[in-house]
């Protein structure tokens, strides 16, 4: 029953690919999935946003949106006078980007103008591609897929840019090379921390990767890779590096709508705004995907009896389970300062993941060290990460006291 | 055969463009849209890893040295002023372009050409270029590894002048 589950979309993709010509087959295959991806993350964009907002509205002691409901339709013979608890408040909001004016600036370049939104957003789609979203579900098989997804997010990079530099406004050019600054700085750690599960698994391809995590100890200990001293180090830089590289608070510094007005977002109005963050979501929720499959075992189910939910199910409950997280974080913690964001990178996150990657090095030569040697493999793996972590955490808070600002 | 010259005309028709136009701004991004061709072309020719590594340092990187670099150099104004300094300058210039060009059409020329048709499966697998890369080639990596952090610290040293009023 579960492996019959686990194949119905493909069962369905061939159905429809069957219905046409034999020389369409190809395109109509590769055209179903990439619907498929954009209607399904379409939509989990469409409902992130409304539970982002009803998730803050409750950290911050208030209700959040829950107002719209269904509008009156006069081919209906009824009314649904049900609130929906506010849940149609994602497509209100769309039709209120689609109708809204779209304001281009006078001196702007137009067409780095117009290009930026539209590049963001198609970039920040293709990491999709290469995700394992199930046993049997993954878009391309690529060999290199950890490569393709890193290579096609580093484009997102230059949209930025060309939003911050063609909408001619010092501020959005002043927050666009922050912004660079802050990807380019945060794309080392995110790229370093990622490489010890290379080493120790031995592939680039990700439905390899998802796949060796695969199994229990003693009938109930996952072997995610989260679950190893090497890998649990690699999971916490991986988290602060995504949420730096999607531009989330504590990291927005971007946006920063308290100094630079929402940085390469002001001169933006309308679907073009509503075209950035969406991208901002789509990047985020592909990243959270490939921590996902990289280190909390991609679509494996985290207990043997509990095999018989389907693995997309999986994947999708642990993507749900990073984005609540980011949403969290983003109530509770206060913005950086841009000098301690890149400290932040430069002396503590990437010195920690190079020590990172030794300790997978040492985690990749020791697989058959068994018994008493176990244990000290797993207590050598933990200490290169513990102890760096102690010293450089000392070495960097002891001479900081906290900043007088005398013209404030 | 047609995908091929798709990818070619688009990427020359992109870097003619970069250095046909006076705004270097659109000069520098037609540029990486050269670059990003040549990725194109590496994935038509069935080396997947070149085709990600040249996304990866060109598109990613190497692109937002060249942007940093107009931008910081070019005070105002981005546009590259249309006629030439001197006429030692111009003659220099079409020398040195004359000699690259006569060297790159050289090596085309004197090249085997292999006409073959496009292979979608690699034919040596990731492992296999990184096992050669550390194996037989680690000198050479090595070498160019050096080569490069030289590059960066005489960057760091010529860009990093010390003048007086800075000192706090």
């Amino acid at each position: 029953m579960s492996d019959f589950l686990e194949v119905i979309p493909l069962i369905a993709r061939d159905w429809i690919v069957d219905l046409f010509p034999a020389q369409l087959q190809w395109l109509v295959h590769h055209l179903i999935t990439i619907a498929v991806i954009l209607t399904v993350f379409g939509t989990f964009f469409a409902f992130t946003t409304v539970a982002e907002r009803k998730l803050l509205g409750r950290l911050q002691n208030r209700l959040g949106p829950n107002r719209a409901g269904l509008p009156k339709l006069s081919i209906l013979p009824f009314h649904l006078k049900h609130k929906l608890w506010g849940l149609t408040q994602p497509f209100a909001d769309a039709v209120k980007a689609l109708t809204k004016e779209d304001v281009v600036p006078d001196a702007a370049d137009k067409v780095l103008h117009f290009l930026a939104p539209v590049c963001i957003v198609a970039f920040s789609l293709l990491g999709f591609a290469v995700l394992p979203f199930g046993r049997a579900l993954i878009p391309v098989e690529l060999d290199a897929a950890l490569l393709y997804f890193f290579a096609a997010g580093t484009a997102t990079e230059l949209a930025i840019f060309m939003a911050g530099w063609g909408s001619r406004n010092k501020y959005s050019l002043l927050a666009a090379m922050r912004a660079l600054a802050q990807l380019i700085s945060y794309e080392l750690p995110l790229i370093l921390s990622v490489v010890p599960v290379v080493l120790v698994v031995g592939t680039l391809s990700l439905s390899e990767i998802a796949a060796a995590q695969g199994g229990w100890t003693l009938g109930f200990l996952p072997h995610w890779h989260v679950f190893t001293p090497w890998g649990f180090a690699g999971f916490i830089i991986f988290l602060i590096a995504a949420l730096a590289e999607s531009n989330r608070s504590p990291f927005d510094l971007p946006e920063a709508e308290s100094e630079l007005i929402a940085g390469h977002l002001t001169e933006y109005s309308g679907f073009k705004y509503a075209l950035f963050f969406m991208a901002e979501y789509f990047g985020l929720t592909a990243l959270s995907g490939l921590g996902v499959t990289i280190f909390l075992g991609g679509w494996q189910a985290p207990f043997a009896f509990l095999e018989f939910i389907p693995s997309y199910l999986w994947f999708m409950i642990k993507l749900a389970g990073m984005i609540m997280f980011f949403i969290w974080v983003r109530g509770t913690l206060l913005r950086l300062r841009i000098d301690q964001l890149t400290r932040l990178s430069w002396q503590f996150l990437v010195p920690l993941a190079l020590i990172n990657l030794v300790n997978g090095a040492f985690w990749a030569l020791t697989p058959d060290w068994t018994g008493a040697m176990l244990a000290a493999r797993w207590g050598v793996s933990a200490a290169i990460v513990v102890i760096p972590f102690l010293i450089l955490g000392r070495r960097l808070s002891g001479d900081r006291t906290p900043r007088t600002y005398r013209y404030a | 055969m047609i995908a091929l010259a798709i990818i070619a005309l688009l990427t020359i028709a992109a870097a003619s463009a970069a250095f046909l136009l006076r705004n270097l701004i659109h000069s520098a991004l037609l540029l990486v849209g050269a670059w990003a061709g040549i990725a194109a072309f590496y994935l038509w020719a069935g080396a997947e890893f070149v085709a990600f590594a040249q996304v990866l340092v060109y598109v990613g990187a190497v692109s937002m040295v060249v942007l940093f670099a107009v931008l910081l150099t070019r005070q105002g104004a981005t546009t590259a002023p249309v006629e030439y300094d001197s006429l030692k300058r111009a003659v220099l210039g079409f020398i040195t372009a004359g000699g690259v060009g006569g060297l790159l059409f050289g090596a085309i020329l004197g090249s085997p050409l292999d006409v073959h048709t496009a292979n979608p499966a690699p034919a040596v697998s990731v492992k296999e270029l990184g096992l050669l890369l550390m194996g037989p080639h680690a000198a050479a990596l090595l070498i160019v590894g050096v080569l490069l952090t030289v590059a960066l610290l005489g960057a760091v040293v010529i860009a990093a002048v010390d003048k007086p009023e800075d000192a706090p």
